[in-house]
């Protein structure tokens, strides 16, 4: 049987090759410098959903919050074989934490109509948290497989999947629908596929054909703009290449736990990291100098 | 979520398996216990389970002034939705304004869907633990004694604190290994708890068909002395300079992610962000660059003895031996000077 999959990706700054001048004097991180990625971990996610697609049929949903070049990551998806894809940007996103963003991407799944699995990557590699799967598969009432390391089974309604449990490894099955952390021990992902870059680099967001727009014509009025872009995306949408943009109202969420307020968690301070040792010591690289060392490692019982 | 209730309590989520307790809810006992005492309110653990009663003196032991029993037949094996749903009863029920998680896979499956039933707010794999106090930027109100969620984030190139001033419990999960062992004191006296859960088949999801539990093969959290080689090692065969010194010291011996990812020695014995964090009495870094990412799981080290030949490698900003040398030479020079120094030592021992 089809099985109508739903991924959720993020956007996130390469956090591996952050350098200095990714910080900025205050310690804040300067995401304009990093290069933008498709997180590593929501690859895998994808991964394991076309792999369904291939063996049982169905469609793939990919979808993300983010600015408007968080764009980038559904087409990315569309290249490697997702069939539609949506873009949730609203500037009330902002500041969201966790919980918030949980709620949002809820009403967003909810608005996509019936599913059977939702997978995320296990976590992003910008905060790390691995909170927003769990979140999210308590706000749609279904049950989450996290740290899935292996899809095993898909049976009918059923589903069969080892996941990694820290000490080991747990082979669990439940019934669908159900949400995915799929982590990258899971599979290779696949590359972009030629024909359907081909086909989709010219897929874009309302809100960058706007973007287009106003830089190609930086003398016109608002009402023409309106009427370009609108021109624009219907003709896009005609050809399949419009990537579907949701805003809160359009998801129907209830502003009071989006954003900055509906957000428990606050960020009292940030901090880059500077890590001295209190008092060191340069030591020669000698005979004399290591005995030395090691005399005082015994002397203060650090050797005992 | 629960209205903020400066007289709940601090909670531990007591994580076990097959009734044997996991190392994290007794490494989180004692900052939990000074977070408690700064407070003025009780420490208390939450354990769930099926046989779980024993463990209840032992988490006094620790620190616990009070622990929470909730004996389920259907709480035998961790499930989220059971685990969780008995977790949010409880803290609804009690109020706590503290509850800590260990950051284990289970902690992390678990913590969230918490967080997420109650709209209370959550951070993840906090390294620390303060109380303090937060003005808030908008309206200018200070909020006193909060919990400060320590973490680091973007790859651990920043540290941020988190707080939670209104959307209680503040709630938060900790890294493993990152906070000290406390010693119980087998006389602390505290009070057990039973709590009822009234639980169905409907909240056991998953069946568990098959597990596996891979023993560790080197257990790097409770090694007093460490002894990690890096990239810098340059080959497996080269490596054995680094389980030499390791056995003559009797360290453990543990590498870089650099090194694991060169295959020079097994996961096991990662030290770093995504390995194990370490706070032995020695460290002794060998040809480990010292990337922030590896210092996340060692700068707590008591001493650390730097060999690199690079001057400028960031291990030396934390070293407090600093060795600029070829670690091929200075490494046997090493573990002639400890061999030696252990034999006069025994002398000496001999003579007295």
């Amino acid at each position: 049987m089809p099985y109508n999959c739903i991924v959720l990706i993020k956007q996130v700054p390469d956090t591996k090759r952050i350098t200095g001048q990714a910080m900025n004097d205050d310690g804040t991180v300067n995401r304009g410098a990093l290069p933008a990625i498709f997180n590593p971990e929501d690859l895998n996610a994808l991964e394991v959903a076309l792999q369904i697609k291939e063996q049982f049929g169905g469609t793939i949903t990919a979808i993300t919050m983010g600015p408007p070049a968080a764009a980038a990551v559904l087409r990315d998806s569309l290249y490697r074989g997702a069939d539609d894809a949506v873009l949730i940007t609203d500037v009330r996103c902002a500041a969201s934490d966790t919980l918030a963003t949980s709620y949002i991407l809820k009403c967003a799944v909810q608005k996509t109509g019936d599913f059977d699995i939702v997978l995320c990557g296990r976590q992003a590699i910008d905060g790390d948290t691995a909170q927003v799967g769990p979140q999210l598969a308590e706000k749609l009432g279904v049950p989450q497989i996290t740290y899935l390391e292996e899809l095993a089974e898909l049976d009918g309604d059923s589903i069969t999947a080892r996941r990694n449990i820290g000490t080991g490894w747990q082979q669990v099955r439940t019934k669908l629908p159900v949400l995915l952390t799929v982590t990258g021990e899971a599979n290779e992902p696949r590359v972009a596929a030629a024909k359907k870059m081909m086909k989709y680099k010219n897929a874009w967001a309302p809100v960058e054909i706007e973007q287009q727009v106003r830089a190609e014509n930086p003398e016109v009025d608002e009402a023409t703009i309106k009427e370009l872009v609108e021109r624009k995306c219907s003709i896009l949408k005609e050809k399949g290449l419009l990537i579907k943009q949701w805003d809160l109202d359009f998801v129907e969420a209830d502003l009071t736990w989006c954003g900055r307020g509906g957000s428990p968690t606050k960020v009292h301070r940030i901090q880059s990291v500077v890590l001295a040792a209190k008092e060191s010591k340069n030591v020669e690289p000698s005979e004399n100098g290591i005995t030395e060392m090691i005399g005082e490692l015994i002397e203060d019982k650090t050797i005992a | 979520m629960i209205d903020v209730n400066r007289q709940g309590e601090v909670w531990v989520f007591a994580e076990q398996h097959d009734g044997r307790l996991e190392d994290t809810p007794i490494e989180l006992m004692s900052k939990a216990r000074s977070l408690a005492d700064i407070l003025g309110v009780k420490l208390a653990a939450a354990a769930l389970g099926n046989g779980v009663s024993k463990l209840a003196k032992k988490l006094i032991q620790y620190g616990a002034d009070k622990v929470y029993v909730v004996e389920h037949p259907l709480l035998a094996s961790y499930q989220t939705n059971s685990y969780a749903r008995v977790m949010y009863d409880l803290i609804h029920k009690y109020e706590p304004q503290i509850v800590l998680y260990g950051a284990t896979v289970t902690g992390r499956d678990l913590a969230p869907r918490i967080a997420s039933a109650a709209k209370a707010g959550l951070t993840a794999d906090c390294t620390d633990l303060q109380i303090g106090d937060h003005e808030s930027a908008k309206d200018k109100q200070l909020h006193k004694n909060l919990l400060f969620q320590i973490r680091p984030a973007f790859g651990g190139n920043i540290i941020a604190t988190i707080i939670n001033y209104n959307r209680w419990p503040q709630m938060a999960t900790v890294r493993e290994g990152v906070m000290r062992m406390p010693e119980p004191d087998v006389n602390r006296k505290g009070k057990i708890i039973e709590e009822k859960a009234e639980l169905s088949e409907d909240e056991l999801p998953l069946e568990i068909l098959a597990e596996h539990k891979r023993p560790r093969k080197v257990d790097l959290k409770a090694a007093r002395i460490i002894v990690a080689g890096g990239a810098g090692v340059g080959s497996k065969e080269n490596f054995k300079l680094i389980w030499d010194l390791a056995n003559c010291l009797g360290a453990a011996p543990a590498a870089s992610r650099a090194a694991v990812d060169l295959g020079f020695i097994d996961h096991d014995h990662q030290v770093g962000q995504t390995g194990t964090t370490v706070r032995p009495n020695l460290y002794v870094a060998v040809g480990i660059s010292g990337a922030i990412q590896h210092q996340a799981g060692m700068s707590q080290s008591r001493k650390i003895v730097a060999i690199n030949s690079d001057t400028d490698a960031p291990i030396f900003q934390i070293a407090h031996y600093k060795i600029v040398g070829d670690l091929n030479v200075v490494v046997p020079k090493m573990i002639k000077a400890v061999r030696e120094k252990s034999v006069k030592e025994e002398r000496a021992e001999v003579t007295k």
